[in-house]
């Protein structure tokens, strides 16, 4: 997000910068970037090109979301569920504390469900990740919890759903026919302030049986 | 019984897609171009004055873009108002300024670099402190000649002083209220002296009841922008069509000038009804630097100031004759109103539990105490979930006392039909209910739960385990009136229904429309809701609060299908001769009476509409609609056949919901720890719309009502006045495993129609929540015995069961808040 300020406010207020430019100074300037905070606040000033610091962290990094490669930058300090919303426009994963107390920001990193506001997105360079946006098939096909849900209106004001089908989707990986109570306890990282925890549990159940043909 | 096509009937709700697929959009996931980012400079005290402040340095920090400070402000309208920044903080966690910035990172370094000097003032953390001779007041006001003035009560609306004199307090024991202190409000039904004279049992008993937070799982983030005069703002709120007047008044414009989008809200529970003082941070923001701001409201922020219920501290005394019929029911109750005053809640109890109860005589009194903690305001049930906590047990103590049946005290004691209740008005007669089917609830939640057989278990120990079982009826508002429906029919031969209801999750958005499409005889299919953008030209709905909804939509959705199947007789009998009334509706034909070829299809009748003008396509409108109607249904002229109507029906009453709770739990005499086996609900709220919307709130309620018995609370470090339990793992709502989780729940409603509204629903969300915690309090004293059983205090943390059970000294009074 603060990717495009900047862009948009360089070429406000500096007519001689061209984004290009713009784009091409920062990058040489990334490996300065973990050494001084100052580089992305435009707000008019030049762009500080100085040389590379020994052991300073690359910014534009590649990641694999839903199974294709995006590019970004990212400061080292960010957390995944920030570059999720911010940078690639995927809101659907939600940020309920920020403080890895509540689930909402559950995302599948290599088939396993994550705390995405406590993962830095450094850390899943090379990994898989996979959120809300990624379940459903190419012509539309939904994830057999996401059709559940469907069908047994789960959920009351949903800001925990995705939270909850993306572990969901992982305990239906690992198990075609779990009990109702297994269920709870693999779900148990997700809070649901609404309470709605006996339609999530139907929804879930209804899910596995999807899953298992029925 | 009605037979309905829709209505009553299992749906998948239109939002549901965009919810499973992640492209629903919440308060955070808007974007705007140039949007900058914006974080608050909150108070570190819990009462203090900002004697100066130096932004300098934040200012002149790059990447900073504005700031707002008080000055900034219109002036409060009082000196008891909220602000939404103020230099005068009253609650630890207040807004003093907000720094917008190009990211959140540079706001927050900008917010450190601000040098604030502030004075510590008094504070209040606990209502009785205050109310104790010589004890701390939360407030100061200044008077007319210049002075200032401590307060910490309001009587009507006039802040004021209450102090209990030494003649109270002489006598009195830690944790004791008196009875006949000062008050601020109080009413009387009856001769309680003679009720009490009457009384076989007489328990008289001091109770507390905790304050808590909201806990939305969204936080209230608010993202606004102006554009060409009008002020663009995407709020999390609970309401739709009635937000738009507070974001208006924030902003200092015209209701018309505002674009109000809020299609999703990630739970509100009371806390964000039509708005909150916070929004007008980034309004005001961003009018002040010309670019959209973002204001992410931190969880920690959230339990600031995102509004808390009120907590009760009460001195109760309840005569029953041996019969079981409660004779009198004397209350005096504190409310702590935080700092800017809720002053309804404690009344409530009284008020609540006269409904309830019908007891034969009643005085409630009681006083709004301000207090240096978060901000209060309505919390599912504000006044009803204390009256049930709190008086349940002492019913149960009593029948068992006499040796009665519990299900059967509650059954005798409860209101029917349009029974009386709450205080006189100025005729000196009580209010009433407009329906009331609580024994049919009773019953219906006693056969599905099994309480004959169940009651069996009560005490029984296995190994170190306690059974217990419980049941409590709750009660609480059901329904508004007098709102607005409006839809067209387009020649495309389908229904356009428009909803200014918020979408917070509860169905209603969506369940109010399906009385419309069956009113028309409509498909469903054929049906689209708009909801949740204020452009789209909704209609003046009421407020999403006080579980109005489907009352009041039921009803309004209603009268605009009958006026649209009028104005389809009128152009049919205009086309094909005779009058209206020897035409009908049916397969989306409107047709003579017996002869379905000679008719019109909706589709030309649409058409016709159009080509008619006049009042068929909206041109001319009623003249009672609201104003907000009145454009939306301007906006919506030419497009086709319109129905737009107020609810003009008639009342009968206050419209009221009752939830009958049965629990079975398991107290650990070793640990303390109480395990939720079981849960089930009876319930009236008239016809029932959607089952499975309605089973949501029915748990969901429960839910909350439990961990209001077990879990929640806060704790405050009381030298400092500052707040421990600030976020969820100190202060946990329910998760999954603390509920009955391996077998699902059940509830079963009376479904018995409300006479008065033509469709025969009421609410049900909040009478929901007494039940489960009523219920979960008596089955740990049933659990635990009369002796031990018995804590007239919530929540019923472990600690406290051990320590009642090792009769080990408490540390605090049975009245002690916040600990």
């Amino acid at each position: 997000m603060s990717q495009e300020i900047i862009e948009l406010t360089a070429e406000t207020t500096q007519p001689g910068v061209s984004r290009r430019n713009f784009i091409k100074g920062a990058i040489a300037a990334s490996a300065a970037v973990s050494s001084s905070n100052y580089l992305f606040r435009a707000n008019g000033g030049a762009v500080l090109a100085q040389s590379p610091a020994a052991g300073a962290v690359e910014r534009l990094i590649t990641l694999n979301i839903n199974g294709r490669s995006r590019r970004l930058e990212v400061p080292p300090m960010e957390t995944l569920a920030t570059s999720l919303r911010y940078k690639l426009g995927l809101t659907g994963t939600k940020i309920g504390c920020d403080r890895a107390e509540c689930g909402a920001c559950t995302v599948l990193v290599d088939g396993v469900p994550h705390y995405s506001c406590s993962l830095l997105t450094h850390t899943v360079r090379g990994r898989e990740v996979t959120t809300i946006e990624g379940l459903e098939a190419e012509d539309g096909t939904l994830h057999p919890m996401q059709q559940a849900v469907m069908e047994e209106q789960g959920f009351q004001c949903a800001f925990c759903m995705s939270g909850f089908i993306m572990n969901t989707v992982a305990l239906l990986e690992d198990y075609a026919n779990p009990t109702r109570k297994e269920a709870a306890q693999w779900l148990s990282g997700n809070l649901c302030r609404c309470a709605d925890y006996d339609k999530i549990l139907t929804s879930v159940m209804r899910a596995a049986a999807i899953t298992r043909g029925a | 019984m009605a037979d309905y096509k829709l209505l009553g009937k299992n749906y998948q709700t239109p939002d549901l897609y965009a919810k499973v697929t992640g492209r629903s959009k919440y308060a955070e996931d808007f974007r705007a171009e140039g949007m900058v980012f914006c974080k608050l400079l909150v108070s570190p005290m819990p009462h203090a004055r900002v004697l100066s402040r130096d932004t300098s340095a934040a200012e002149a920090l790059p990447g900073v873009v504005g700031i707002l400070t008080a000055d900034d402000i219109p002036e409060p309208s009082s000196a008891t108002s909220e602000a939404s920044l103020t230099d005068e903080p009253r609650y630890e966690g207040e807004p003093i300024l907000a720094v917008a910035a190009v990211d959140e990172q540079t706001a927050s370094e900008a917010i450190e670099l601000i040098n604030l000097e502030l004075e510590p003032l008094e504070f209040v953390l606990d209502p009785l402190d205050s109310l104790r001779p010589g004890g701390p007041n939360a407030l100061t006001a200044e008077t007319e000649e210049g002075g200032t003035v401590r307060i910490n009560t309001m009587r009507g609306r006039e802040p004021g002083e209450i102090k209990w004199t030494e003649a109270d307090v002489a006598g009195l024991a830690p944790g004791e209220i008196p009875m006949n202190a000062e008050a601020t409000a109080e009413w009387e039904v009856g001769d309680v002296a003679a009720g009490f004279a009457e009384a076989d049992v007489i328990l008289e008993e001091n109770s507390y009841f905790q304050s808590l937070s909201h806990q939305p799982l969204e936080s209230r983030t608010t993202m606004a922008y102006w554009d060409g005069g009008k002020l663009y703002v995407y709020p999390s709120v609970q309401s739709t069509a009635r937000s738009v007047g507070p974001m208006a008044r924030y902003a200092g414009i015209e209701p018309s000038d505002v674009v109000l989008v809020n299609e999703f809200t990630g739970g509100g529970f009371g806390g964000k009804i039509s708005g909150y003082a916070q929004a007008q941070i980034p309004i005001l923001l961003s009018k002040k630097i010309g670019k959209p701001v973002m204001m992410r409201v931190t969880r920690r922020d959230e339990t600031s100031f995102g509004k808390a219920r009120p907590g009760v501290q009460a001195r109760i005394k309840l005569g029953m004759r041996r019969d079981g019929r409660i004779t009198a029911v004397e209350i005096h109750a504190v409310g702590d109103g935080g700092p800017y005053g809720r002053s309804g809640d404690h009344m409530g109890v009284g008020n609540i539990g006269s409904l309830a109860y019908q007891p034969v005589a009643m005085r409630m009194r009681g006083t709004g105490v301000y207090t240096n903690t978060p901000p209060r305001g309505a919390q599912r049930a504000p006044g009803g979930e204390q009256s049930m906590t709190m008086l349940s047990p002492i019913i149960q103590k009593a029948a068992k006392q006499l040796g009665l049946d519990q299900v059967e005290v509650l059954k005798i004691n409860a209101p029917e039909g349009q029974a009386r209740f709450g205080p006189p008005g100025r005729d000196g007669q009580q209010g009433n209910v407009s329906s009331a089917f609580a024994r049919e609830a009773i019953d219906k939640g006693a056969e599905l739960f099994n309480w004959r057989e169940r009651i069996q278990r009560s005490g029984r120990r296995t190994g170190s385990k306690l059974t217990g079982i419980g049941v409590a009826l709750s009660s609480f508002a059901a329904g508004a009136s007098g709102v607005d429906g409006l839809f067209v029919i387009k020649p495309d031969g389908r229904m356009y229904i428009k909803s200014g209801i918020g979408n917070l999750g509860t169905g209603s958005t969506f369940d109010m429309m399906r009385a419309a499409a069956e009113g028309m005889e409509m498909p469903w299919e054929k049906c689209e809701v708009a909801w949740g953008d204020t452009s789209r030209h909704l209609p003046w709905s009421c407020s999403q609060g006080g579980s109005s909804t489907t009352h009041a939509h039921t009803r309004a959705n209603w009268a605009a299908a009958l006026d649209a199947r009028q104005k389809l007789q009128e152009i049919a009998a205009r086309d094909l001769g005779g009058s209206a009334s020897d035409y009908e509706i049916g397969g989306e034909r409107v047709y003579r009476r017996g002869n379905r070829s000679q008719g019109l299809s909706f589709a030309r009748a649409a058409q016709r509409a159009i080509e008619i003008g006049g009042k068929y396509d909206g041109h001319e409108l009623p003249e009672d609609i609201n104003g907000m109607t009145t454009a939306s249904a301007t906006a919506l002229a030419s497009q086709g056949l319109m129905g737009v109507a107020k609810d003009n029906f008639e009342e009968g009453g206050r419209r009221m919901s009752f939830v009958a709770g049965f629990a079975e739990v398991e107290v650990d005499t070793e640990t303390g720890d109480v395990r939720l086996i079981d849960y089930a609900a009876g319930c009236d709220a008239g016809t029932i719309i959607h089952p499975k919307t309605f089973e949501g709130q029915i748990f969901g309620g429960a839910i909350q009502g439990f961990s209001v018995a077990l879990s929640q609370k806060w704790v405050y470090d009381r030298r400092w006045g500052l707040l421990v339990a600030k976020r969820f793992y100190s202060n946990r709502p329910p998760g999954i495993l603390d509920v009955p989780h391996e077998q699902p729940m059940k509830w079963a409603a009376a479904n018995l129609p409300d006479p008065f509204n033509p469709l025969g629903a009421k609410g049900i969300g909040e009478a929901a929540q007494g039940a489960g915690s009523g219920a979960v309090v008596v089955a740990i004293a049933d659990a635990l015995g009369e002796e031990n059983g018995n804590f007239y205090r919530s929540p019923i943390t472990r600690d406290m069961i051990l320590t009642q059970l090792e009769q080990a000294p408490r540390g605090h009074d049975r009245l002690t808040a916040h600990v």
